[in-house]
């Protein structure tokens, strides 16, 4: 097993990155406590999972980033299979599905598709020649490997997941240094597809969420209820919020979701803005973590990986935070490591795994040259 | 050197490009993270009273106590509607979530039959929002408490501890005080959205005196500010403000003596009304067949509904009211007293050969009376003698004086409606058939129809309560009008004719039943008073002479009628009785006046008489109505099967 790595000395783990994952995670189990009207009813399994998956991502950054690269086509196949699989299941159980049921574990092999997509564009432009990047072979087989999956997701349907899918491999496509232009003149492809796909793609809920964030008001006991409820109980909070348990948006029921997608309301109704802050400020050192691991990685492959991963998580927390804010249309994404669920908790842990690995090698062999 | 139109690219440049790239991204990134910072500052801070405001009209809610109504008593103080304590389920359209899981549910805790389910789907698509759609009334307090328990599993079940109306004496004052109930849409827009209408368990009247006296009644709501989740689940009351109950409002009616008439009633369709003679005040106005209040305050299911408008004895209909009949022989008094008025000598005889020619056309009487003076005609109710006389005055005189005493007068009474029937005269038919092009309809007045109109008959139509208020004017010769609520309008004024003329009347009707006359059999059972009054027979329609609707189909059937009042020597009750196709009114009606007169007198001697005939009839009025329904349910089930097999 030539990627075992030997176990280093834990002085290589980054310590204080584990430090704010902890911090972030552990305010979470508090606005859970609180969610659950003073109860550990999410707090306790959420501590658990917690546990368990950060041991998994620290168990992951014992192998050598070369192990990831090996494996990457692989598991994105596999991934992509699982994701055939559920489509072919929703079929067949004649209601669309998004996991898979394996005994104690639901998995959602949407969830593992944001990093595989990550690591196989990753992979890809590894492989590419520097030179031929200007070329058209340059560009369709990494579209295919974003847009294949995108597809899949797309039809069960999870339009969230199918943008992150997407926004993951993209950045990695601009970090490989792809000519500027393609992504200006999709960005202006995009402009005129996206009313088109509006009307021709999107199935009603989806167009009725969009309407609904451009106006939330318009309905505010229907669909935009879930804004305005969530815009209520952020604004009530104030600079420092109602207090610890005395949130009354989320405990009397009129914010919906208020553990899982709205965790943050929750948060905010209780905390106020210095709450937000504390974890935007929060998830800002994670992603500033993830960027210097990028910046910091002398291969193509890792650096591409880093950055890609990095984007992924940001993508969560941003689309979480700016649909409870009412910036965007409610789209079902979880805060991480904040929301109460296993699937978001295991994608983010699986990206930290993997940028601990690449950041453990940095740090051991600062001015090695990959071999490839 | 020539440069490549690309530049070429290296892995160091490409590196290179990734940092700036990276770095551009991470610039977004920061960007975002602080567009995200500004946002909830914006709403967080600037926005933050408008917000705190929407929080707290999101679990702040004034929730209205409703007030207990105001009893309605009798002029005994005794109770004939309170409100008894009542565990009740209501279903709120707007939190309801999944309603046919709910329905499905309290089916099975609270054992609903599919008429309560039927009833409560048209609720639910009848109401407006907010508006409770009542599920059951009068819950056993285990059942309240399933329900209750169950409550988290059950948005937009509403369980409650409130109050229901009851009425003791069940169908018999139906129709005079009516029911209340979940007040529709329209009762809810018409007052302006009032937020107490659609406060779960609050009724309000829909009929009778619960209608009309619905805002003296009502009482003030109280007001509790109350703290609740999304689901409307109570979390804490944080003020109270309490309700002031409606006032008890005071009836003239006598409750046993209203009770006494309904079921005296018996199985007949008809009316009975008794008034103090001397003030007005009505002391019964029962009309029989009726609605048992105490059930259509609980909502009227289809099948109830469908079985009363089935009824050919129009139990829907108060017939004190909203019937009109002619009058046929009743009348008689009124236009004695014209007459008298008139100048007509009362000693002055009329020879009755059985009827009356004029022209060519004989009018009938229904006897060879021989000579008749004013007393003996109407104690004998000869309708020669009101042809003879009637025709010398003519009607033009006669119809001011019938009016007087209260024919064809619209009341001024707290009801919902009344027909108010007609006296005409010649005036009167010009304006009705002036422009008639149907050249039989005559618009001049002519003296057969003065003729018609002198016997109760032709164009006279009146309602019950004005036969009983006339014959309360002559019993005191006062202007008496009808009030059913205690202590309101002034005391009737003398009316402007002899007293003399009054005594002979009242010497006539006197007649009619201890003398020589048409009721003796309805003589009262004590030696020391008398009842007067005057029987009358109202034909339904028009039918050759000598076949004057005494049996055959009951719809073509005689109206029988009797007005009367007691003692006759010195008068403190008068009233009248109408008993739709009794064929006769010493045959169906003065019986019922009779008993009903003898219950003012001697309460236990009338009851012994009831009790034999309702044994009779098989029960009092709630046990019959009970086998009828069940009658109903049996036949429309058969009916159901019939179709059923035949489809």
């Amino acid at each position: 097993m030539r990627g075992l790595h030997i176990p280093s000395p834990l002085t290589t783990l980054p310590w204080k990155m584990l430090l704010v994952v902890c911090g972030l995670t552990g305010f979470g189990l508090l606005v859970l406590y609180s969610a659950a009207g003073g109860a550990m009813t999410w707090a306790m399994p959420q501590g658990i999972r917690f546990v368990v998956f950060l041991g998994m991502a620290i168990g992951m950054s014992y192998f050598r980033p070369t192990f990831y690269k090996e494996w990457t086509f692989l598991a994105y196949a596999g991934v992509l299979v699982l994701l055939m699989l559920v489509e072919a299941m929703g079929a067949m159980g004649g209601g669309a599905q998004r996991w898979l049921d394996l005994g104690p574990i639901r998995l959602q092999p949407s969830e593992l598709m944001k990093p595989a997509v990550v690591l196989a564009v990753a992979r890809f432009y590894d492989m590419l020649p520097a030179r031929e990047i200007n070329k058209w072979m340059a560009v369709w087989p990494a579209l295919v490997l974003i847009g294949l999956p995108a597809a899949l997701v797309m039809l069960q349907p999870d339009l969230g997941t199918a943008i992150a899918v997407t926004t993951g491999g993209v950045t990695v496509m601009f970090l490989a240094g792809l000519p500027l232009r393609y992504f200006i003149g999709a960005g202006a492809a995009t402009a005129v597809a996206v009313p088109l796909a509006y009307n021709f793609v999107l199935h009603d809920y989806q167009r009725n969420r969009i309407m609904i964030f451009l106006d939330p008001e318009a309905d505010p006991l229907g669909t935009g209820y879930h804004i305005t409820q969530s815009k209520i109980a952020i604004g009530s909070g104030g600079l420092t919020g109602n207090g610890f348990l005395q949130g009354t948006q989320s405990h009397f029921a009129f914010l919906p979701e208020p553990h899982t997608d709205f965790i943050f309301a929750t948060m905010a109704e209780e905390w106020g803005l210095l709450g937000g802050l504390i974890v935007i400020f929060g998830f800002a050192l994670l992603l500033k973590w993830g960027t210097s691991v990028a910046l910091a990685s002398r291969g193509r492959f890792e650096r591409l990986t880093a950055a890609g991963l990095t984007m992924t998580i940001f993508f969560y927390v941003a689309i979480n935070l700016m649909m409870v804010m009412g910036l965007a249309p409610v789209v079902g994404i979880p805060l991480p490591l904040i929301s109460y669920g296993g699937s978001a908790m295991m994608t983010i842990m699986i990206c930290l795994g993997i940028m601990m690995s690449i950041d453990r090698q940095n740090r051991l062999d600062p001015r090695r040259r990959q071999p490839d | 050197m020539k440069r490549p139109k690309l530049p070429l690219v290296t892995e160091t440049s490409q590196a290179a490009m990734f940092s700036r790239r990276a770095v551009v991204i991470g610039a977004a990134q920061a960007g975002l993270a602080a567009v995200l910072v500004g946002r909830q500052g914006y709403i967080a801070i600037a926005q933050n009273q408008r917000y705190a405001d929407m929080a707290e009209e999101n679990r702040i809610q004034m929730r209205l106590i409703p007030p207990r109504r105001g009893w309605i008593v009798d002029r005994h103080g005794h109770p004939m509607a309170v409100n008894r304590s009542d565990y009740r389920v209501d279903l709120i359209p707007d939190r309801l979530e999944d309603p046919e899981r709910v329905i499905a549910e309290l089916t099975r805790l609270l054992e609903l039959t599919p008429e309560d389910i039927d009833r409560i789907r048209r609720g639910l698509e009848a109401a407006a929002g907010f508006q409770p759609v009542p599920v059951v009334e009068h819950l056993s307090f285990e059942k309240f408490a399933a329900v209750s328990l169950r409550l988290p599993e059950l948005p937009g079940v509403s369980p409650l501890r409130a109050f229901s109306r009851y009425y003791p004496e069940g169908a018999a004052v139906g129709h005079l005080i009516g029911y209340v109930g979940t007040p529709n849409r329209e009762e809810y827009e018409a007052e302006d959205k009032n937020p107490l209408l659609i406060a779960p368990g609050f009724k309000i009247g829909k009929e009778g005196l619960e209608q009309v006296m619905e805002q003296r009644l009502r009482g003030r709501p109280g007001a509790a500010r109350v703290e609740v989740t999304a689901r409307g689940r109570l979390v804490r009351e944080l003020r109270t403000l309490p309700d002031v109950s409606g006032p008890p409002l005071r009836t003239t009616i006598d409750a046993g003596l209203q009770s006494f008439a309904a079921r005296r009633l018996g199985e007949e369709s008809g009316a009975c009304v008794v008034m103090d003679c001397h003030s007005g005040n009505l002391l019964a106005m029962a009309s029989m067949p009726a609605y048992d209040p105490n059930s259509f305050s609980d909502g009227i299911g289809h099948n109830e509904w469908e079985m009363f408008r089935a009824d050919e004895r129009k139990p829907l209909l108060n017939k004190v009211l909203n019937a009109l009949y002619p009058p046929g022989s009743t009348m008689k008094p009124s236009v004695a007293l014209a007459l008298l008025e008139a100048g007509v000598d009362p000693e002055e005889r009329v020879n009755c050969p059985g009827g009356y020619q004029l022209g060519n056309r004989f009018f009938r009487c229904l006897g060879r009376h021989g000579g008749m003076t004013l007393h003996t005609a109407i104690a004998r109710s000869c309708n020669t003698y009101f042809y003879a006389m009637g025709r010398r005055i003519g009607f033009d005189r006669i119809a001011p004086v019938a009016r007087s005493l209260g024919l064809g007068e619209k009341f001024d009474l707290p009801v919902v409606s009344q027909s108010y029937g007609t006296i005409p005269d010649s005036e009167w038919k010009r304006r009705r058939h002036g422009q008639n092009p149907e050249l039989f309809l005559r618009a001049d007045w002519t003296d057969s129809d003065t003729l018609n109109a002198s016997i109760g008959q032709g164009y006279v139509i009146l309602n019950p309560l004005q036969l009983a208020t006339m014959s309360a004017c002559i019993a005191s010769g006062k202007r008496v009008r009808p009030r059913l609520v205690e202590g309101e309008g002034t005391p009737p004024q003398d009316l402007p004719y002899d007293p003399e003329y009054f005594a002979t009347v009242r010497a006539g009707m006197d007649e009619v039943v201890n003398g020589h006359g048409t009721a003796g059999r309805s003589r009262l059972p004590f030696p020391d008073i008398r009842m007067a009054g005057k029987t009358g027979t109202a034909q339904v329609r028009r039918i050759a002479a000598g076949q004057r609707g005494q049996g055959g189909e009951r719809r073509f059937r005689d109206h029988g009628l009797f007005v009367f009042f007691a003692p006759a020597d010195r008068p403190i009750y008068a009233g009248a009785v109408v008993i739709e196709h009794g064929m006769g009114g010493s045959r169906a009606a003065a019986p019922v006046a009779k008993d009903v007169m003898t219950y003012l007198f001697d309460k236990d001697k009338a009851m012994t008489a009831l009790h034999a005939l309702e044994a009779q009839w098989g029960g009092n009025i709630a046990q019959r109505m009970e086998r009828r329904a069940q009658a109903w349910a049996a036949r429309s089930a058969t009916q159901a099967e019939d179709s059923e097999a035949a489809g």
